[in-house]
């Protein structure tokens, strides 16, 4: 796999830990490469415990939020667990505002995230 | 002694091509000159989020992206106040009509949220 440009991967005992590059997940063209690099780890490298972590991220846009509805979806059709980890407080509130704190499995760290997986 | 004057707002204007990439300069402008009169970060978050959502469904929805449609934003804002109308040239639509993104079989569909986090936080709650 050529190396992330919008993601950071780091794996431990079999547990997949992304952070993200961009503080702001807005510019159409990052989005569909980072949801390429999401689908990839799910779709090519059959990683089945993943930690996507939002400490960088200062604000997202409701494309991006389409790519994470999507990459949980693939996640799920191949049995991969999926943890969402570090979302600021006004993230949180986007989540919570369209529901997505239903769909997603949401800790409030990533040593929170890894106790569980 | 004189009391002080009431604060100005500022008025910020642009016509935007119908392209998604062409518009977070000037949404910055704005946020720079918030920022400048003193808002707190929580709120710029929301202003931004207001801001990049109904201009890119202005621009991908209203527009279709056509280069020969422009976007028109005008924006007053003080230490207190934001506002802001954004005008596309599209044929319009029934916000009724938009499928509930946010319904319990709908919350796996990726697309349908940029309207509903475009509405300030308050007027989400309940």
């Amino acid at each position: 796999m050529a190396s992330p440009q919008r993601l950071e991967i780091n794996e431990s005992a079999s547990i997949t830990v992304i952070h993200f590059k961009d503080q702001k997940i807005i510019d159409p063209g990052a989005i569909q490469e980072l949801g390429q690099e999401l689908f990839d780890l799910v779709e090519k490298e059959d990683r089945r415990k993943i930690v996507l972590n939002f400490a960088n991220v200062e604000f997202l846009s409701s494309a991006a939020l389409g790519k994470l509805i999507t990459f949980e979806k693939k996640a799920k059709r191949i049995g991969a667990e999926l943890i969402l980890t570090n979302i600021s407080p006004e993230i949180y509130q986007v989540f919570a505002i369209t529901n997505l704190d239903k769909l997603f499995k949401i800790k409030d760290s990533e040593a929170d995230a890894l106790a569980v997986l | 002694m004189s009391s002080p004057s009431p604060p100005v707002d500022r008025t910020l204007q642009a016509s935007l091509s119908s392209s998604l990439t062409a518009y977070h300069v000037f949404i910055q402008t704005i946020l720079d000159q918030l920022a400048d009169l003193g808002w707190h970060k929580s709120d710029l978050f929301a202003v931004h989020m207001a801001l990049e959502e109904s201009i890119s469904n202005a621009i991908r929805h209203g527009n279709k992206e056509d280069p020969a449609k422009k976007v028109q934003v005008d924006c007053q804002i003080s230490p207190a106040r934001f506002w802001v109308q954004i005008c596309d040239e599209g044929a319009g639509f029934e916000p009724s009509a938009v499928p509930d993104c946010c319904a319990a079989d709908c919350l796996e569909n990726p697309g349908g949220r940029g309207s509903r986090v475009s509405v300030c936080p308050a007027c989400n709650s309940g």
